[in-house]
């Protein structure tokens, strides 16, 4: 359910009593309304469902969990995959699926 | 687009299957509760890259898939009728009712229209003023704001000729509703992630005591549904039964304060029927009092309605997460994406349609 | 064969329930997909009887006279008239000369009959006529006959146009549906799902503004640069209804083949993708225009890519798959994360969802 997907508000306005946006999603500029998130600003990212902004989409949480997905890749070839390794050392290639 | 491509990076991917991987020490069962969620693991394949000892179960999150085959047939009925426009998003155009779909109700005459918003339907209205313009409410927590907004806007700038054809379902009852099945094998859950965007946090952890079970936040793309997994499993290892949010960018604990007071103006809890599950206490909205008007249930006044599902199907078992697809007798031969028999096999994130769609390779030769 | 030529007997038919279930044509059946198959093998093909000799190309390639001409006709009903980056008009020339194209043939003349719904305005039909004559000049074909009807206001969505295309099928072509093989390459001329979101944007609820501009577009010169490689090119089809997935299906179908694509290394725009993500779309069932699929023994793929991409018509031409002898009829994908998924054929038209 709930194919909502984030885009950068480009315009505010009241249309017939009713806080409308354009939203950006990158090139995609589509009317949203802007309702639920009366104190939204120009600039903002917001989360779109179905022609609605459902929340502000907190930018500075998204650069932290990426960051984490990184962090967490970092430790791995700190340390090494114990698998790789055991593989390596009997002399097996690496049956990992991604590779 | 940003804040969405980033979410699918393959190598970020793989460092989070590589994690899960460590931590997972035996087998668990983790129901992902939403059709998009369902959707996005299927045709990623991210099942295919997990440990074998981590089934993920399907659950019935699909609005599509579950709602009741008697609104359908009504839904179908107040289409057919001449003088309505009929709107719908593109999902339910074709669900089976008892006897066809919405398409064939457009073949035969109907002006059904398939929108993106509830508030183009509204725009129809206002621009047909001689005709009934219906729009079909169906979805979750996560819909429900956008359907309560448009009938809100109907009542105060008096657009008589709109009326709401309101079948939503709520999450939390359905993952009781699961959990006290007797046949339950769900032992965490991936909760939905814009219906908290919407709802917030807070009707989960009494579910995480009650049942003893981890409810992860989780979002769609793949990493955002690989980190909801390997949170989960990591409670899972330690024995922990707790709410955790793994998709803070766009869920706070709160949720959207203004949408929960529209949706308390405008709806009133309900016992809902679940195609395929029965019917689960309190799982659904329906109009309140003050839109009573605006009720299409009401406005066309639709009876004789005489369901009949089919007496093959097996949706309701794929939908509690009791059978897998391809374990249906029917699926891939009698029933297909083409003759669909039930929902699951027509929505595109119903799980029968997803493994038609992207798994036949395996599954058939399985 | 029933008597009365027309009545249709359905119940001698031996295909299964499908057509039947439904009595009435659907918009699915218009969608390009397993709808519009089963429209014409279980309706049109067993009613016209021993008359109908279809292959199941674009195009026929017909003996006439020793001459081996190329002859395809096609309808255009797109809604609306006029779209970014073209109209129903350039549609329909490019339509057709594509056709023709992918028979490997030059396409010579072609005809244009057009159906006009009462009360549509003068200078809209001035309009498509207008891009029609340019789009003619620019492939190089003669319009040298044509028909005008109009119908009750109310029915005709302004403009349909039916064309019909007599090409030189090229003396070094053999290239039919059924060639491809495994061990064949795939290719894709440039980029996906531009044609389909251009039309989608300005559409009645669906509306979104976008620079995304149709690619409609003459294939022949294109064509004639690939065959002058000397390669053996197998298949060539545009990819129009039903996007790539559709396309290759029945492809795979048709060849008995299996078909393995790389997710990877689909060549879609930002501005598609992030439409198609708006939507709940998947562009490989977006429809295309200006693009065609190349199906080219392996020890001809690089030189048939390097010719393609000298060419302004095939600039971003990519390898996107091969053939393969596994799963025969199918098509799959290897995704961007490492999984397999199967590319379906679709059923009808693809549609916006919300879930």
């Amino acid at each position: 359910m709930c194919l909502a997907v984030p885009g950068k508000i480009t315009s505010i306005e009241d249309r017939d009593g009713t806080l409308m946006s354009i939203v950006d999603f990158g090139g995609i500029k589509k009317d949203v309304c802007l309702q639920y998130i009366p104190d939204a600003e120009v600039g903002q990212y917001v989360v779109v469902h179905v022609g609605f902004a459902l929340q502000r989409l907190d930018e500075e949480s998204a650069m932290r969990t990426l960051a984490e997905f990184e962090h967490l890749g970092v430790l791995k070839e700190e340390f090494g995959d114990g698998f790789e390794l055991a593989a390596k050392q009997a002399g097996l290639t690496n049956p990992e699926v991604l590779s | 687009m940003k804040y969405l491509d980033e979410f699918s990076d393959p190598e970020l991917a793989r460092n989070l299957v590589d994690q899960i991987k460590d931590a997972t020490s035996r087998r668990w069962s983790i129901m992902e509760v939403c059709g998009g969620q369902t959707h996005s693991i299927i045709r990623h394949g991210i099942d295919q890259l997990l440990p074998e000892t981590i089934e993920m179960i399907h659950g019935p999150g699909c609005p599509v898939c579950v709602t009741p085959l008697e609104v359908i047939d009504k839904a179908l009925e107040i289409a057919s009728r001449p003088g309505v426009i009929f709107c719908s998003f593109g999902d339910m155009l074709r669900v089976p009712g008892s006897a066809k779909d919405l398409f064939q109700v457009k073949s035969q005459g109907g002006d059904v229209r398939v929108v993106y918003s509830p508030l183009d339907a509204l725009k129809i209205a206002k621009d047909n003023p001689d005709k009934e313009v219906v729009f079909f409410g169906i979805g979750f927590e996560t819909t429900a704001p956008a359907n309560a907004m448009t009938v809100y806007e109907a009542k105060r700038r008096g657009i008589e000729n709109f009326s709401l054809l309101v079948s939503h379902v709520l999450v939390p009852p359905a993952i009781s509703a699961i959990m006290e099945s007797p046949t339950c094998r769900v032992q965490a859950f991936l909760a939905a992630g814009h219906v908290c965007t919407v709802m917030g946090t807070d009707e989960y952890p009494p579910l995480c005591d009650k049942y003893g079970i981890p409810i992860v936040v989780t979002g769609f793309e793949p990493l955002d549904i690989l980190e909801g997994i390997r949170r989960t499993v990591l409670q899972l290892e330690s024995g922990r039964h707790e709410l955790e949010n793994a998709y803070p960018r766009a869920v706070q604990d709160t949720g959207n304060p203004a949408a929960k007071a529209m949706l308390l103006d405008v709806f009133d809890v309900t016992d809902r029927a679940w195609r395929g599950i029965g019917v689960i206490p309190s799982s659904g909205w329906r109009l309140s009092h003050a839109y009573r008007d605006y009720d299409a249930e009401h406005r066309f006044a639709v009876t004789d309605i005489h369901t009949e599902e089919s007496a093959v199907c097996r949706s309701g078992e794929v939908l509690q997460g009791q059978i897998k697809p391809h374990e249906c007798e029917a699926f891939g031969t009698l029933c297909t994406p083409r003759n669909p028999l039930g929902a699951t096999m027509v929505s595109s994130e119903g799980a029968c349609a997803a493994y038609y769609l992207y798994r036949r390779l395996e599954v058939t030769n399985a | 064969m029933p008597e009365d030529p027309t009545t249709i007997d359905m119940e001698s038919w031996v295909c299964p329930a499908p057509l039947r279930d439904a009595p009435n044509i659907v918009m699915g059946h218009g969608g390009g997909g397993a709808m519009s198959a089963e429209l014409i093998e279980h309706l049109f093909l067993p009613a016209f009887g021993p008359a109908a000799d279809a292959g199941m190309g674009d195009s026929a390639v017909v003996d006439i006279g020793g001459a081996r001409l190329a002859f395809s006709t096609d309808s255009f009903v797109v809604k609306p008239m006029v779209f970014p980056g073209g109209t129903i008009g350039d549609l329909a020339v490019n339509g057709t000369v594509n056709d023709l194209a992918m028979a490997g043939a030059r396409p010579m003349v072609m005809s244009t009959a057009f159906i006009l719904e009462e009360g549509t305005p003068l200078d809209e039909i001035a309009r498509v006529a207008q891009a029609l004559g340019t789009a003619a000049l620019a492939a190089g074909v003669k319009l040298v006959t044509g028909d005008t009807k109009v119908v009750d206001s109310g029915h005709g969505d302004g403009v349909y146009i039916n064309t019909a295309g007599i090409g030189l099928v090229d003396e070094r072509a053999d290239i039919r549906p059924q060639r491809a093989t495994p061990g064949d390459v795939v290719i894709i001329s440039g980029d996906i799902g531009v044609h389909g979101v251009a039309v989608m944007s300005c559409r009645e609820g669906l509306e979104f503004a976008t620079t995304v501009a149709s690619d409609t577009a003459p294939l022949h010169g294109l064509v004639a640069a690939m065959l002058d490689t000397g390669a053996d090119i197998h298949v060539l089809r545009d990819p129009t209804r039903g996007g790539v997935a559709a396309t290759l299906n029945e492809i795979a179908k048709t060849a008995k083949t299996g078909i393995s694509l790389d997710e990877r290394t689909f060549p879609i725009p930002a501005d598609v993708r992030d439409a198609c993500g708006l939507l709940g779309l998947d562009p490989l069932y977006v429809a295309n225009e200006g693009k065609l699929l190349a199906f080219v023994p392996a020890e001809d793929a690089d030189r048939v890519l390097a010719a393609m991409r000298a060419h302004p018509a095939g600039t971003r031409a990519t390898v996107i798959g091969e053939c393969v002898t596994d799963h025969p009829g199918m098509v799959s994908a290897k995704t961007a994360l490492g999984g397999t998924r199967v590319v379906d054929l679709p059923i009808g038209e693809q549609l916006p969802r919300i879930c």
